[in-house]
């Protein structure tokens, strides 16, 4: 079967950037080219018309957790695949928290199987770095590695031993598989429920402060020096983090960052009330660490949004502030909240597509891009497309979002992996 | 001026005509409890539960007396001996009670923020009787009762809280519930035990207990809790009652009829010397009194009794 997607802006950063046709055959990209030139001689072939839209290599989100298995009513590798293409990704990466831990081929190959069946974006299982994620043994990666795992992470319960965080970047370098760090000083966060600062004393709420994360980052910059090997931190939220990355980045230190929408959107002033949909770890921060990764989303210090996303049902949600799960959906709502970061100047919509899709596939050495040849794996965004979130019609099995009722303008219309629309905007 | 607020939550939804209504209220009711006959049939036929998830000698009794000489009918329940020991959630517990339709529910909880929770979703009247190191309402109105009672004002003067205030819901009451009546409110403690951004609250801060006590006409002190020695807030009782507790050496530093107070329970000869916590200046055992008397004063105006007044 033939498609031509007509007329619109299509960007692959460093690649393309025009308004042009792309014509499709068979799950491939056979015709790239300026728009009207494509595909005259294949009148067959069925129109997607893009004008007024961008064409984007497929999205990526490198950070999501779905809870299967274990907890699968919170998230099934179905729903959140669902969800995903919903919200414009053509493949996300799962975290290995999962019960039982992705820490063996048997967990990523399920999880590959999963995906396999529910047939609807590029599932990357994330393995764990250590056993259990109990941080005192390594996994096996040649094994993880050979059945599918993308890369290792201990997300959700940082590697406190520095050896072990040492071994596992030497470790790792063997099979390509990079390392995603989780920065948490589990001590000096203790008992806290939210950031640490006047709104948490205000609320009478325990805080996590700022140190936490940037210690953590800096002793991974540091074993990053040491090693010479790379290492990507995860879900940046503080000044200090960017700071400390940015330096080392100067330093041409091997170092590569995300951050998520709700870092450079929201602030700890969301927690009053004691909203426990805005809780996560890390904690919402203050106004000027907002500030800080957005200017570090703009100055390329953060190389990738991805979101976190982290399913919790009701059960765990409708709960006292303090024993309320950690964590946020978000696959469905980060397009549009990057696009305001469009809107409001801080990067071009260029930019915006190496991190949310050329980078994570840089960063993680998947096949990325519109290439003749390649799969056709494409994300069409109208940018002026205004809506409002409406969390009860989302794909996602959980609702725990703290933007239901936001209005929104931008968000992705069309959704293709490997030339399958797996969502289309009615 | 009628009364309008269904919940009790936090000192800062009051205003100050609404505390000083309180406050008024509460004077008139701390007569009943001087009668030979303590009770009044004003409440007669509401129901009001104390849910108490959270261990409380005294603001539990306090709250049960005020319910009693107000012939409402009170009961209590406690974490151990409810549902949640069957892993109840909080929610479904205050469901399951709302349903017998009581008038007022009273709780107080280790998490800060499960009244406000409760308040958003259920019919009866919710008073906060301490929510984890958030806000203990009725605490602040008693102790603002006691401080007007024994100066004949709480406009401009200088109090002084002392010790753990991080930890301490009163000390965040009282902030907010002092400041709001015009004194003038100075926090004390180790460094370990101040939050940060407290001085949002409108408050003055200093390490230094002698500096908070310089011209203060009440002085507050807080309990020690032991077991935040864990948490490397302080390195020794030892240590703590030497440099922090108040001593009637320290006492000289402050004005000459400066009130003594204390929320209780004491850890005496830790942040209290027991000479200074029996002295002359101590209203310790008065704020107790006054305990009652506020808690009748908003029982009643919760359930709406100057209305049925007015209607009578």
């Amino acid at each position: 079967m033939l498609m031509l997607i007509k007329g619109g802006r299509v960007i692959d950063p460093g690649n393309l950037d025009g308004i042009m046709d792309i014509l499709i055959a068979d799950g491939n990209i056979v015709e790239i080219k300026k728009h009207g030139l494509a595909g005259d001689e294949y009148p067959e072939a069925k129109i997607i018309d893009a004008s007024n839209k961008i064409v984007t290599p497929g999205l990526i989100d490198m950070h999501v957790h779905l809870r299967e298995p274990g907890h699968e009513y919170k998230e099934t590798i179905e729903t959140g695949s669902l969800a995903a293409a919903f919200g414009g990704f053509t493949a996300i990466c799962c975290m290995p928290n999962t019960d039982p831990v992705n820490d063996c081929r048997q967990v990523t190959e399920y999880i590959l199987q999963k995906a396999k069946a529910a047939d609807t974006v590029r599932v990357y299982p994330v393995a764990a770095i250590s056993k259990g994620l109990k941080g005192e043994a390594l996994c096996e990666y040649a094994e993880l590695k050979e059945a599918g795992a993308v890369a290792v992470s201990d997300d959700g319960n940082p590697v406190k031993n520095s050896l072990l965080m040492r071994r596992a970047l030497e470790y790792s370098k063997g099979f390509d598989l990079p390392v995603i760090s989780h920065c948490e000083d589990l001590d000096l966060a203790a008992g806290g429920a939210m950031n640490e600062g006047v709104v948490a004393t205000q609320l009478g709420l325990a805080g996590i402060p700022n140190a936490s994360e940037s210690i953590m980052v800096l002793r991974d910059i540091a074993l990053c020096e040491l090693t010479g090997i790379p290492v990507h931190i995860a879900h940046v939220s503080t000044k200090e983090s960017v700071r400390a990355i940015r330096d080392a980045k100067t330093r041409g230190m091997p170092v590569t960052a995300e951050t998520a929408p709700h870092y450079f959107t929201l602030t700890d002033e969301s927690v009053k009330n004691y909203n426990t949909n805005a809780k996560m770890y890390p904690p919402l921060r203050s106004g000027p660490d907002r500030e800080a990764v957005r200017q570090g989303v703009s100055d390329g210090t953060i190389d990738v949004i991805a979101t976190d996303h982290a399913p919790h049902s009701f059960i765990e949600k409708q709960v006292e502030f303090d024993q309320a799960a950690n964590g946020i959906i978000g696959l469905e709502t980060s397009v549009s909240l990057s696009l305001k970061l469009v809107e409001d100047g801080v990067i071009p919509m260029t930019v915006l597509v190496e991190k949310m899709s050329t980078n994570p596939a840089r960063i993680l050495g998947l096949k990325n891009g519109l290439h003749i040849g390649g799969p056709a794996d494409i994300t069409i965004i109208d940018p002026e497309r205004s809506y409002r979130v409406t969390a009860d019609n989302f794909r996602s099995l959980s609702r725990n979002t703290p933007f239901d009722g936001w209005d929104m303008k931008g968000k992705a219309v069309l959704t293709m992996v490997g030339g399958k629309i797996v969502y289309q905007d009615p | 001026m009628r009364f309008t607020k269904k919940h009790i939550l936090d000192m800062e939804s009051l205003s100050v005509d609404e505390i000083t209504l309180i406050l008024d209220t509460a004077d008139r009711m701390k007569e009943i409890s001087e009668r030979p006959i303590k009770k009044v049939p004003t409440l007669r036929g509401k129901t009001v539960v104390l849910f108490f998830y959270e261990p409380s000698t005294r603001t539990r009794i306090s709250f049960d007396i005020a319910a009693k000489r107000l012939s409402a009918d009170s009961l209590s329940i406690s974490a151990s001996s409810s549902s949640m020991v069957k892993g109840e959630t909080l929610i479904d517990t205050a469901r399951n009670i709302e349903a017998m339709n009581p008038d007022v529910i009273v709780i107080r909880h280790s998490s800060a923020g499960a009244p406000h929770m409760l308040a958003g979703m259920m019919k009866p009247s919710i008073i906060n009787a301490g929510d984890g190191m958030h806000a203990h309402p009725t605490q602040s109105l008693l102790d603002l009762m006691t401080v007007r009672e024994n100066k004949g004002k709480i406009s401009g003067l200088r109090i002084a809280v002392i010790g753990d205030i991080a930890h301490s819901r009163v000390a965040r009451s009282n902030s907010i519930g002092f400041t709001k009546m015009g004194a003038h409110v100075v926090l004390a403690g180790p460094r370990t035990m101040i939050p940060k951004g407290i001085e949002a609250l409108g408050v003055s801060v200093t390490y230094n207990v002698e500096e908070a006590i310089r011209k203060a006409d009440v002085i507050m002190m807080l309990r020690i809790q032991k077991e935040r020695q864990q948490d490397f807030l302080f390195p020794s009782e030892r240590e703590y009652s030497t440099v922090y507790g108040l001593t009637k050496a320290k006492l000289k530093k402050a004005k000459e009829n400066v009130l003594i107070m204390h929320p209780g329970p004491i850890n005496r000869g830790v942040e209290i010397a027991y000479d200074v916590a029996d002295g002359p200046y101590s209203i310790i055992l008065d704020q107790v009194t006054n305990g009652v008397a506020v808690r009748m004063a908003l029982l009643y105006l919760v359930t709406g009794g100057a209305r049925n007044a007015d209607a009578d």
